[in-house]
């Protein structure tokens, strides 16, 4: 059982969110960054699959050497190698084409991504990765078992849950509840040291987007304050004046 | 031509759709073009002809009995053939589970640019630039999508349906597929019934550890069913296994962007607001008046929840009964 598990290297989800350049670029100054939250449950999966029937967890990450505390950190919590393509993750688009001239040439039997990452939200590598390596993804999945070489697991469906079996190699997205992260002890953080951490080289050019600039949310016009012992005017005023009830 | 997926649940368009094919029909109409769209599995004619109501000039059917389950797979190379054939240059789907299980594959199939949680129409005075959430709604993101064909992943409760009156022309299509386009496979759907789901909610009555314990949200959840709100819980609950992961609300939950969001009890850490700053309006009722929520809120209470929600909810039974 070979497992790829993809790693965005995020803000941590207290940042407070400020621009440089004119609102350009994300101002990492005083930043702390972290494995993005999902791809951590589909790493700690993943582990535990192997851990049960054997196989190997490949990290991979497509960033610049900054990434590489995160990508470390995944060694530390238990993958057996990493990768890091070197380039600036541009967008979903790119990130998904790297990482499937990387995995067309490993032969991974599961490739798991985190539902989406917590910066730029897109949601979208599993699929693109997916079309791009021909083979299934089914997305925002909250439990996964694989059994001789079929995958059953549960998904979040609008208003549900869905449960779907489906044959390996595929591509799966996790949602929270897949199961609880890991602190990697201080052995873990010992091995990561001289665990393997390939930098591979860029492959194809395909640009598709480029974020042309960012702005922050206006600020709210000040709260309206209702007295406690009137709080039922709370009702009148979503109903006659914000009118939303 | 402007192609839109059109989602539909057991043989019923959601109202997300319906967003989706107004959006399309407006940049259609702008640009001097068609707006088509496409229905995967079972709908019947009388809904698919209303799609012209909404902006549909044109509606393509494919069914067959395979396609009654969604299948990721599927769906998008039927999506993918029909966007091909009619030559489509804009692809919209809804920014749902569904949609963003197809979105993906079907950028990778038309080689397109995509986008996703899009809550702006495409500006072309300087390329193609649409503006979309990010970092769970702490900001936004211009993105210039620099491919022939492009794909967008619209934010559901962001655009209004529009009435273009249209007589959409119905046809059908077959998408090309073969059994072995069809890998996974659906084994069950259970859907929560009776109540609104979280991610569609136009109202959302919120609560967090202010409740001190699960034993004490029948308040919540009878508020809720009064407004016809969805309910939802803070990360602190949710972890405490008091509510269920599925209503848990922020940066590392679901974001969710209601008309009205009311959070009752919940202090307002930044995780928190960013999954839901971008609800219309939001009421934060709270006993500790330096709760960051206020700072966020539209209105609010500096109460104990347990003192004002009974007043709250016996006005809105007033409310509801009165209308």
């Amino acid at each position: 059982m070979k497992i790829l598990v993809c790693i965005s290297n995020v803000p941590d989800t207290t940042t407070k969110v400020t621009f440089t350049d004119n609102n350009t670029k994300f101002n990492t100054a005083g930043v702390q960054f972290i494995i993005n939250p999902y791809d951590e449950l589909a790493l700690t999966r993943a582990l535990e699959i192997t851990e049960k029937q054997g196989g190997t967890v490949t990290a991979i990450n497509v960033g610049l050497a900054d990434a590489e505390p995160s990508i470390r950190k995944t060694l530390a919590i238990g993958a057996n190698d990493a990768v890091r393509i070197n380039a600036e993750p541009i967008d979903a688009y790119f990130v998904a084409e790297q990482i499937a001239a990387y995995a067309k040439s490993e032969q991974f039997d599961l490739i798991l991504t985190g539902r989406e990452s917590i910066d730029y939200n897109g949601g979208l590598v599993g699929g693109l990765l997916a079309e791009m390596l021909g083979i299934p993804s089914v997305n925002v999945i909250t439990s996964i078992e694989v059994e001789n070489g079929v995958a059953t697991m549960e998904r979040d469906i609008d208003g549900g849950k869905e449960k779907v079996s489906c044959k390996l190699p595929l591509v799966a997205s996790a949602q929270k509840e897949l199961t609880e992260p890991r602190i990697p002890n201080m052995r873990g953080i010992m091995a990561a040291r001289t665990k393997p951490l390939k930098v591979v080289e860029v492959s194809g050019d395909l640009i598709t987007s480029a974020t042309v600039g960012f702005e922050l949310p206006a600020a709210k016009g000040g709260v309206k304050l209702i007295p406690a012992d009137q709080a039922e005017q709370l009702i009148e005023l979503l109903h006659n004046e914000a009118k939303v009830i | 031509m402007i192609l839109v997926y059109a989602e539909s649940i057991d043989g019923n368009f959601k109202k997300s759709t319906l967003e989706a094919v107004s959006y399309a029909a407006g940049i259609a109409q702008s640009n001097g073009t068609q707006c088509v769209v496409v229905s995967i599995g079972h709908v019947d004619d009388a809904k698919l002809a209303d799609l012209g109501n909404y902006g549909a000039d044109k509606v393509v059917a494919v069914n067959s009995a395979k396609l009654v389950v969604f299948n990721a797979e599927a769906y998008a190379k039927a999506f993918a053939s029909v966007a091909a054939a009619e030559g489509a240059t804009v692809v919209v789907v809804s920014n749902t589970y569904s949609g963003k299980a197809i979105a993906g594959r079907v950028a990778a199939k038309l080689k397109a640019g995509i986008a996703s949680g899009v809550i702006s129409i495409p500006n072309t005075s300087n390329g193609f630039v649409v503006r979309k959430s990010v970092f769970s709604g702490k900001a936004f993101a211009d993105v210039n999508l620099t491919t022939a064909i492009k794909v967008l992943a619209i934010t559901p409760n962001t655009f209004d349906t529009h009435t273009f009156g249209k007589t959409a022309n119905l046809t059908t299509a077959d998408g090309g597929l073969s059994d072995a386009d069809f890998i996974s496979n659906s084994v069950e759907i259970s859907r929560v019934t009776g109540k609104i789901p979280l991610t569609e909610a136009e109202l959302v009555v919120s609560a967090g550890r202010g409740m001190k314990g699960p034993e004490h949200w029948g308040i919540i959840e009878e508020l809720a069913q009064v407004l016809g709100a969805a309910t939802a819980c803070s990360k602190p609950v949710s972890d405490m296994h008091w509510r269920p992961h599925s209503e848990h609300v922020g940066q590392t939950g679901i974001t969710i962007k209601p008309n009205l969001y009311i959070a009752i009890g919940i202090s307002g850490a930044i995780q928190h607001l960013a999954g839901v700053s971008s609800s219309k309006v939001i009421v934060a009722i709270n006993k500790d008046p330096e709760a960051p929520f206020f700072k966020a809120a539209d209105y609010g209470i500096v109460a104990d929840a347990f003192d004002v929600l009974p007043k709250i909810l016996d006005a809105a039974k007033k409310l509801k009964a009165a209308n």
